[in-house]
């Protein structure tokens, strides 16, 4: 199976999923969208259980403070207070901990408490938790409660926080500096002097954050009587919690059950573990009854991981007829007081290390990038993870460089990206690729967005002083990440998944498994893939995610794996399950499982495809007349199948975006009118829902190109933590977004799928900074800075 | 601020009355005096639409209406919609487009697009973005709801594309 979009050169050999009524790369409606179209689903935030209270958190207003003493008293006096809990009290209940990884090496961070003891690290950590009958009146209360805090000197600014008088936040640790990588690659120093022009720039990136429109919730519910916890939240990961939350409550994994129903986007912000919620499970423990936390917008700003704040110098060098030698970076990011927990704020600097350049030929990269402590939010892994910056850095000194030596910035591209027949082979940071596209992707976007025409119109509107530009950006995404992102640094996050499969006394097929829905269509793949491989029609399969007392033991859904990972276990579950039937349904019918097929629910002559039994009939026969099958037959209806990469460390994606866009000079506005992507995320399982990541990753990569920045003072206050103030993309600036794509399947997997989740948000950005800065190439005026905000192109233009 | 009021009102059909506090508001009444959870709450600032709820025809942000305001009016909400039938065929549209991804904002986005297409119901993509631009989607990047709108304006225009 090398394409889908090509007829097999040999019909003869068919793999389990070119099969008759196959629903791999077919379009077919998610199982669960009425449910949620028509108000019926079930979020966190509409759970309910008996004798359930609700916790606010006071939260520090300072970004560094030692708290000096909190009297709750006139607060615990209010009628349907419960309970008011500070970080010492329920420190008897839950254990801190250090965000930190062995593979990352140096990597170091404070002990973080659930709730802040003696000192707030940043504006919006947790001081005290409030529990009442209702959060209006735990929120009445939170505004009696008196906190005496004595302010200490905030750090702020990443590019100050090494120096020698910046205070160091936490002590113990020696300085401000979490993490520093540096790499050497090929021979950077003489690439540099072979080259005839070097062009260098700062690239500075917006701090962001993921604006889920579902806050963070959840609800933990402590029954002592069974010493049990368990926790109802919107998790990408709900074995990473149950086994978290264990692990600093005293608890072993079985005594903590995590149900996670639907949820209301993550894109990365609900797969790590955050203080509140830890102090939520600690206070159900407490407490002994369930707590519900249902964060509010201005929490969510406050206390949801921050991600993108990076300054990142770069430089690149070049031969004139575009030969591209060597690129050299030195990225500068702040994570806020502490490494985020488990999976660490070090690893976006790491993803930038290991991604610049990573289209390219030149083996001559150096690298160093540095972690810096500072008291602000926590930053950690949100939706591309390292992808945008290292994409916006590449490309953007790949196209000063065509700027500078007079060539086109798609022929510098085609002078330079990896031959698509160059495989297998590494970038020079060691990454493996299996199979990339580079240049098939990028002869499909000239077709699709007819670049030359489009340069003529350029051509055209600038005789009438209307500046449109064209941008461009190549990319690799990391997906299908095995146990080199977590496991080897002692994380317990696991990086294979599970996928059960069992028939019903009807012929259906009721599917659990590991990965989790938050809308990407994890419960369509697996029903697709169970489906085509069984001969079940879809209306007859049934998944069942989010609940680690049922599900198999996996990773979840994170980091572009659901598919590639998650679907791989679910095809090999079905070709047992199916196996299976074929063997009982040869018993039954006296004949031999390689003369027979599974289709439309039928067992059917392998041959001619004459029906033989009803799956429905077979199942009776199995459940309710055994006694009916010939001796010795046990029926084994159920099957189980776990699957992690082990050849690559990671299958990479590849693609290009475009970007064509308007820049009004006068008042420094971009309007968005079209954007295109190819990409090669291998087999397409269902081009629908394929296309619609990518979509929504782009426009996530566009609210950050465009809008979308945590304002923070110089005293590390937040300063536009609502929506009215900090901008997110709305429909009415949004393009029309095409999507092409080539098909590489990885060999790795039967499947052959890798993942399509933040290829969008990957390269968007870098798209519409080239498309920008191509527009304003009569002016002169170079702009290396995300959010393109009108101000920051006037500036650029001389205009104010 | 303490003494509860006696409201009346039609919700989805049904008459319901209640006693509430003032500062209550009709998102949280509906959703946790009635249970009626179909309208979620995203921002509670009247930016990201997600409590979208019609009043007496109109769409409004629920978070930002106190519930003593709806006294002898008529509330609609998604359930209310989705029971009726009214927009069976926009819900059809939005499905067969994967115009919902999470599913947080489709209730008060489907309560916004209804709008549109009671009120104007023109297929114009520019101006369905307009209409839809109070209503925040962090998902689907717009453009399957825009189309899933526009589909359904169409037909309901009788002029298939």
């Amino acid at each position: 199976m090398q394409t889908m979009t090509e007829a097999s050169a040999n019909p003869v050999v068919l793999s389990v999923l070119d099969r008759p009524n196959s629903y791999i790369g077919k379009t077919v409606p998610r199982p669960n969208l009425e449910r949620l179209m028509q108000g019926r689903g079930l979020y966190v935030s509409d759970v309910g259980l008996p004798r359930m209270a609700h916790v606010v958190f006071l939260r520090s207003p300072h970004a560094h403070a030692e708290i000096i003493a909190i009297d709750a008293s006139a607060a615990k006096r209010l009628p349907g207070v419960i309970a008011i809990v500070t970080g010492k009290e329920l420190s008897a209940v839950i254990t801190p901990w250090v965000g930190v990884l062995s593979h990352l090496k140096g990597l170091k961070s404070a002990p973080q408490h659930a709730i802040a003891i003696d000192r707030a690290c940043w504006q919006g950590e947790a001081v005290a938790a409030i529990v009442a009958t209702s959060r209006a009146v735990a929120e009445d209360a939170t505004e009696i409660v008196s906190v005496e805090y004595r302010e200490l000197d905030a750090v702020t600014d990443m590019r100050t926080a090494l120096d020698r008088q910046t205070p160091v936040i936490h002590p113990s640790l020696g300085d401000n500096l979490a993490f520093e990588r540096n790499l050497d690659a090929g021979a950077v120093d003489q690439a540099f002097a072979d080259s005839d022009e070097v062009i260098e720039a700062d690239f500075i990136f917006g701090r962001h954050t993921g604006v889920t429109l579902e806050p963070r919730s959840v609800v933990a519910d402590w029954n002592v009587a069974e010493a049990r916890l368990t926790i109802y939240q919107g998790t990408q990961a709900p074995h990473m919690v149950q086994n978290i939350a264990a692990l600093h409550l005293g608890l072993r994994d079985s005594q903590v059950r995590v149900v996670c129903n639907d949820v209301g986007g993550s894109f990365g912000i609900k797969v790590h573990i955050y203080a509140d919620e830890m102090a939520t499970y600690a206070l159900s423990k407490l407490l002994r009854r369930p707590i519900k936390y249902v964060a509010d917008r201005v929490e969510s700003f406050n206390t949801d991981i921050h991600a993108r704040d990076h300054r990142c110098w770069g430089r690149i060098g070049v031969k004139r007829d575009g030969t591209i030698l060597a690129f050299e970076i030195d990225d500068l990011t702040g994570i806020g007081p502490y490494s985020m927990y488990p999976r660490t704020s070090a690893i976006e600097a790491n993803q930038v290390v290991n991604l610049v350049g990573g289209p390219y030929v030149t083996k001559n990269y150096r690298a160093r990038s540095r972690v810096v402590f500072q008291n602000k939010n926590v930053m950690c892994q949100y939706r591309g993870v390292g992808h945008p910056i290292a994409c916006s850095v590449t490309e953007g000194l790949v196209d000063l460089a065509a700027l500078k030596i007079g060539l086109d910035p798609v022929e510098i591209r085609r002078r330079n990206l990896v031959a698509d027949d160059a495989y297998p082979c590494a970038s020079p940071s060691g990454l493996k690729f299996e199979q990339l596209s580079h240049h098939a992707a990028m002869n499909k976007l000239m077709s699709m967005m007819d670049y030359d025409g489009l340069r003529v119109e350029q051509a055209a509107l600038r005789q009438k002083n209307i500046h449109h530009g064209i941008g461009i950006a190549s990319f690799i995404e990391i997906t299908n990440p095995s146990a080199a992102f977590y496991g080897v640094g002692g994380a317990r996050i696991s990086s294979q998944d599970g996928v059960a499969v069992r028939m019903d006394a009807q012929g259906s097929l009721i599917c659990h498994t590991s990965i989790t829905e938050q809308g990407q269509g994890s419960e369509s793949l697996t029903a697709q893939i169970v489906g085509s491989v069984m001969g079940v029609s879809m209306e007859r399969v049934r998944v069942i995610l989010g609940d680690t007392d049922h599900t198999p033991y996996g990773g979840g859904t994170w980091a572009s794996r659901g598919a590639g990972i998650g679907g791989e276990a679910a095809l090999q579950a079905a070709k047992i399950l199916r196996k299976n039937v074929l063997d009982v349904a040869a018993a039954i019918l006296q004949s031999s499982p390689a003369e027979l097929d599974i289709a439309d629910n039928v067992v059917v002559n392998a041959g001619d495809g004459a029906p033989r039994i009803e799956l429905q009939e077979l199942a009776r026969i199995v459940y309710f007349r055994p006694d009916t099958l010939p001796p010795g037959i046990q029926p084994e209806l159920m099957a189980t199948r776990h699957f992690v990469p082990r050849e690559y460390p990671f299958a990479f994606t590849n693609g290009v975006q475009a970007s064509w866009l308007e820049v009004d000079i006068d008042t420094g506005f971009v309007k968005l009118l079209r954007h295109w992507v190819v990409e090669d995320c291998g087999t397409i399982i269902n081009p629908q829902l394929v296309d619609e990541q990518i979509r929504g990753g782009v426009v996530q990569g566009l609210g950050a190109a465009l809008f979308e920045k945590c304002i923070y003072d110089e005293r590390g206050q937040l300063t536009n933590a609502n929506m009215a103030d900090y901008l997110v993309p709305m429909s009415g600036e949004m393009p029309d977004i095409d999507v092409g794509h080539v098909v590489s399947p990885t060999l790795e997997t039967e499947l052959g799928a890798k993942g399509a989740g933040e290829a969008g948000t990957a390269g968007a950005a870098a798209a519409v900074a080239n498309a920008v800065n191509d527009a304003l190439k009569p002016f002169g005026a170079v702009i290396t800075e995300i959010p393109l905000t009108p101000q920051l192109i006037l500036t650029a233009l001389g205009r104010i | 601020m303490t003494v509860q009021i006696q409201i009346s009102l039609e919700v989805n059909g049904e008459r319901v009355d209640a006693l509430v506090l003032p500062r209550l508001n009709l998102a949280d009444f509906l959703r946790e005096e009635l249970q009626l959870t179909g309208t979620h709450i995203g921002c509670e600032h009247g930016v990201c639409g997600a409590c979208t709820v019609r009043v007496n025809g109109d769409i409004v942000r629920s978070c930002l209406m106190l519930a003593v305001q709806t006294h002898n009016a008529s509330v609609e909400t998604i359930e209310g919609l989705s029971d009726s039938g009214e927009i069976a065929d926009l819900q059809a549209a939005f499905r067969d487009r994967n115009a919902l991804q999470c599913g947080f904002c489709t209730p008060g986005m489907l309560m916004a697009a209804q709008d549109w297409l009671k009120q104007h119901g023109e297929p114009d993509r520019e101006r369905i973005r307009e209409h839809l631009s109070g209503n925040y989607c962090r998902c689907t990047g717009y453009q399957a709801i825009v189309d899933a709108v526009e589909a359904t304006a169409r037909d309901r225009q009788g002029c298939k594309p």
